[in-house]
């Protein structure tokens, strides 16, 4: 059933990319552990992609483990949950890490909430009963995973229950499950396979079954081999739980940007989303490791998404560790329990070095995205001196989109839309390949952020 | 990553992704290996032309690292003589001219290289045409008699040096054309740099290997070349049957390895400043120069056609850069319908 062979339309790589190093052992050996509980916690109402939600509860209402407390608003939204039993206080703005301002809900925790370590094993933990997934209704699948405010953990936090609702127009034939974590340093997918493999699997199922696919695909990079070991054996165990679904494992070339839906496609079943589309235009779902979990959590034990890992690391932090975090947690309380920051700490960033957001205020809190913590010194960010362009088109040879990255740059820079656009501005994805390789060090990426965000739209 | 994209904020330092820079490779590692690249193209020089070659190319340097020291001074803009760039125009500049070159000649021709070469078009990385040959087309054109065929023929001068220049001679005297040998090793006369082809093989292999050249216009170009000297062979014996056109009777070998071809197809065709962006762009620039110095060399009074042919397609890269915009991944190409609404 489990096999570790691309198939033979796969190629097992895209084009371009780059190989940062890679400093996952920092973090990859520590078992996931439970935070102690911080004394307050601010809830954004806004952590997915789409409409923010609407709060629901009063100030200083007293609030249970997993209650609602904001409620979506249309359908690409999700509802937000009271992570810890506590009291509610008067609603408040807070800059998240991308340094959006945002209303949330702060949160004083109450001393009797049960301890991390336990609600780590009744989400992740346990035994899972597979057999159930096949006796579940499809249709009644993505409601189940609204309900617990499920958005991908990935990074960019797409509201899951969107991808589970089967359409008509665009079926979907391979669940398509990342676990490539490629940004640099991040460990915590890593650790969820290891630890919670069958919790994968179930969420992965379960989403097959809700849009009848009959093919699951787990996309891993070859170097994560724990990882993989500890999957093919769950899918062993498992048998054919699902009947009339086939589940593979396929080993990817570790690469940067591999886990970009875009290239984990092409890599892992050689199929080319078109310019502007989905991946449901080419059958395919992807949903990360951590959201299946979510999923599984979800449809199985009814529990809503309240905790997620997060990824400690970095040289610039005293003990790195792989957490079990309270969504709504303050990014300082991580860094306190991680011993705090070592003398040459120089830049926080809410995720990895490629596409993370560097933090100027510790205090912006753990979000359902939140995947790592990485502390880069001086010595990691270094010093490159900037000079003119010299054209040499590495920017372009990385680029997994085969864009021109240089030109894009130059038409942000000096506002030129029709070179832009002639360009295909909008194709970039923002992975920063171009940026990472360039001899001059010209801020390319960033200038395409602009370019992309002052396009005028017609 | 650079300072002026990162500010402080309560002592952590901030600045947008990616917060990681590739460490390997700068500008000046890039001039290095171009540098490094050209050394075995000037121990070759130095070994055929001695003492000449050695004055020649430390006096073009000098003269064009002084000359950007100059030009950027005077634009108020920071002299970056350290990224290696005017050291490797000079170089590039002293390979491709005659060891006869009288001194002001030289001078001249860097002034132009670095002045009307680089400096009014603002400097490195905004050049439309390549420094060392803009230098080198304009003394050719001022100083005929010093830089034409017979120029580079001084009888008191070293042993090769002697005798003309191969792609200058009549077609009558092919006979007496250096042998392959000769010409691949570089015991023949000509420019400091294009007498060795084998010098500037490895070089080129060198860049190439490295990733700093771009491979597609060597093999591009001297494949061309090897096609069109076929077809001249062909025309030549319709056309020209009293051999007054030495390129229409040479051989492949002959024809690949005289005159700058090797040279410049590694080290001046390859500048990624005036050359194309995308591969096809490459393939397409090769190609136009492989035609021009075909046509150079058989229609015109230059017995050598390297130096126009790269100027004259330095001057519609930017037509090629717009007609070969690469297609990002998934895109449709677009139809005419498409493009003309």
């Amino acid at each position: 059933m489990a096999s570790t062979a691309p198939a033979s339309s796969a190629p097992g790589h895209f084009l371009g990319g780059v190989h940062p190093p890679a400093h996952k052992a920092l973090a990859a050996a520590f078992p996931i552990q439970a935070l102690p509980h911080p004394k307050q916690l601010v809830v954004p109402i806004q952590q997915h992609i789409g409409a923010p939600a609407t709060p629901c509860v009063e100030a200083r209402a007293a609030l249970s483990a997993g209650q609602r407390i904001a409620e979506a608003k249309g359908f690409i939204s999700a509802h937000v949950h009271a992570p810890l039993a506590g009291t509610a206080q008067k609603p408040a703005n807070v800059t998240i890490a991308s340094g959006r301002h945002l209303p949330a809900i702060p949160i004083t925790v109450a001393a009797d909430n049960p301890g991390g370590e336990q609600s780590f094993q009744a989400t992740l933990g346990g035994h899972w009963d597979l057999g159930a997934i096949a006796g579940l209704e499809p249709s009644a699948i993505a409601p189940q995973v609204a309900e617990a405010g499920v958005a991908g953990m990935g990074g960019a936090a797409f509201p899951t229950h969107v991808k589970l609702s089967a359409q008509e127009k665009a079926p979907i034939d391979t669940v398509l499950v990342n676990g490539c974590e490629c940004e640099p340093y991040l460990t915590a997918d890593d650790r969820v396979m290891i630890e919670a493999p069958q919790a994968v699997l179930a969420g992965a199922l379960i989403a097959a079954r809700a849009l009848a696919a009959g093919r699951v695909v787990i996309a891993i990079e070859q170097d994560k081999t724990r990882a993989m070991a500890s999957l093919k054996e769950a899918i062993a165990q498992a048998g054919q739980a699902l009947p009339g679904v086939s589940v593979e494992i396929i080993g990817l070339t570790p690469h940067y940007p591999m886990g970009g839906e875009r290239q984990t496609i092409r890599a892992a079943l050689g199929r080319i989303i078109p310019e502007g589309g989905l991946p449901s235009a080419v059958g395919t779902m992807v949903i990360n490791v951590g959201s299946c979990t979510a999923v599984a959590a979800a449809v199985l034990r009814g529990l809503p998404m309240t905790h997620r890992v997060v990824t400690v690391t970095g040289r610039g932090i005293a003990q790195p560790a792989n957490l079990w975090v309270p969504i709504g947690t303050p990014i300082e309380h991580l860094i306190a329990h991680c011993g705090g920051l070592t003398p040459q700490a120089q830049r926080v960033i809410s995720g990895g070095p490629m596409m993370g957001f560097a933090l100027g205020n510790l205090s912006a809190p753990v979000t359902k995205g939140t995947s790592g913590i990485t502390v880069l010194t001086d010595a990691d960010l270094g010093d490159a001196p900037r000079t003119a362009c010299i054209r040499c088109g590495r920017c372009g040879e990385v680029c997994p989109m085969r864009l021109v990255p240089s030109r894009l740059a130059l038409a942000s820079r000096h506002e030129n839309w029709d070179l832009a656009r002639s360009h295909h501005i909008l194709h970039c994805m923002e992975c920063g390949c171009c940026s990472y390789v360039c001899p001059a060090s010209i801020p390319l990426v960033q200038w395409i952020r602009v370019g992309k965000a002052c396009l005028p739209r017609d | 990553m650079s300072a002026d994209i990162s500010l402080s904020c309560d002592g952590l330092s901030v600045g947008p992704s990616p917060h990681v820079h590739d460490q390997s490779l700068s500008t000046q590692a890039v001039m290095l290996y171009v540098l490094i690249a050209l050394s075995p193209v000037i121990t070759a020089a130095i070994w055929f032309f001695g003492a000449m070659a050695v004055s020649q190319l430390l006096l073009i340097t000098a003269t064009c690292m002084l000359c950007e020291r100059l030009f950027t001074w005077m634009r108020g803009q920071p002299c970056p003589l350290s990224d290696g760039s005017a050291a490797v125009t000079g170089i590039i500049l002293a390979l491709s001219l005659p060891a006869t070159t009288p001194v002001p000649v030289a001078i001249v021709a860097s002034l132009t290289a670095i002045g009307l070469g680089k400096a009014v078009f603002g400097g490195l990385g905004m050049n439309l045409f390549n420094p060392a040959m803009v230098g080198r087309a304009f003394v050719t054109i001022s100083f005929a008699a010093a830089l034409g065929g017979t120029g580079y023929v001084d009888p008191q001068g070293v042993e090769i040096i002697t005798q003309a220049t191969p792609l200058s001679m009549s077609g009558a005297q092919l006979e007496s054309y250096p042998s392959l040998l000769h010409l691949f090793v570089g015991e023949h006369n000509g420019s400091l740099g294009e007498v060795s082809v084998l010098a500037a093989l490895v070089g080129g292999l060198f860049l190439c290997l490295k990733g700093v050249a771009a491979w597609e216009i060597p093999v591009t170009l001297l494949a061309a070349m090897a096609l069109l000297t076929v077809i001249g062979q062909l025309l030549g014996a319709a056309i020209d049957p009293d051999m007054t056109v030495l390129a229409l009777h040479l051989r492949i070998d002959q024809a690949l390895c005289s005159g700058a071809l090797v040279f410049g197809a590694f080290f001046i065709a390859t500048d990624p400043v005036t050359s194309p962006i995308s591969r096809r762009g490459r393939v397409v620039f090769a190609l136009g120069l492989a035609l021009l110095i075909w046509i150079i060399r058989t229609f015109s009074n230059y017995p050598e056609g390297f130096m126009f042919a790269i100027l004259l397609m330095n001057s519609v890269v930017p037509l090629i850069n717009r007609y070969t915009i690469p297609l990002p991944v998934g895109a449709q190409p677009q139809t005419k319908k498409e493009a003309a609404s």
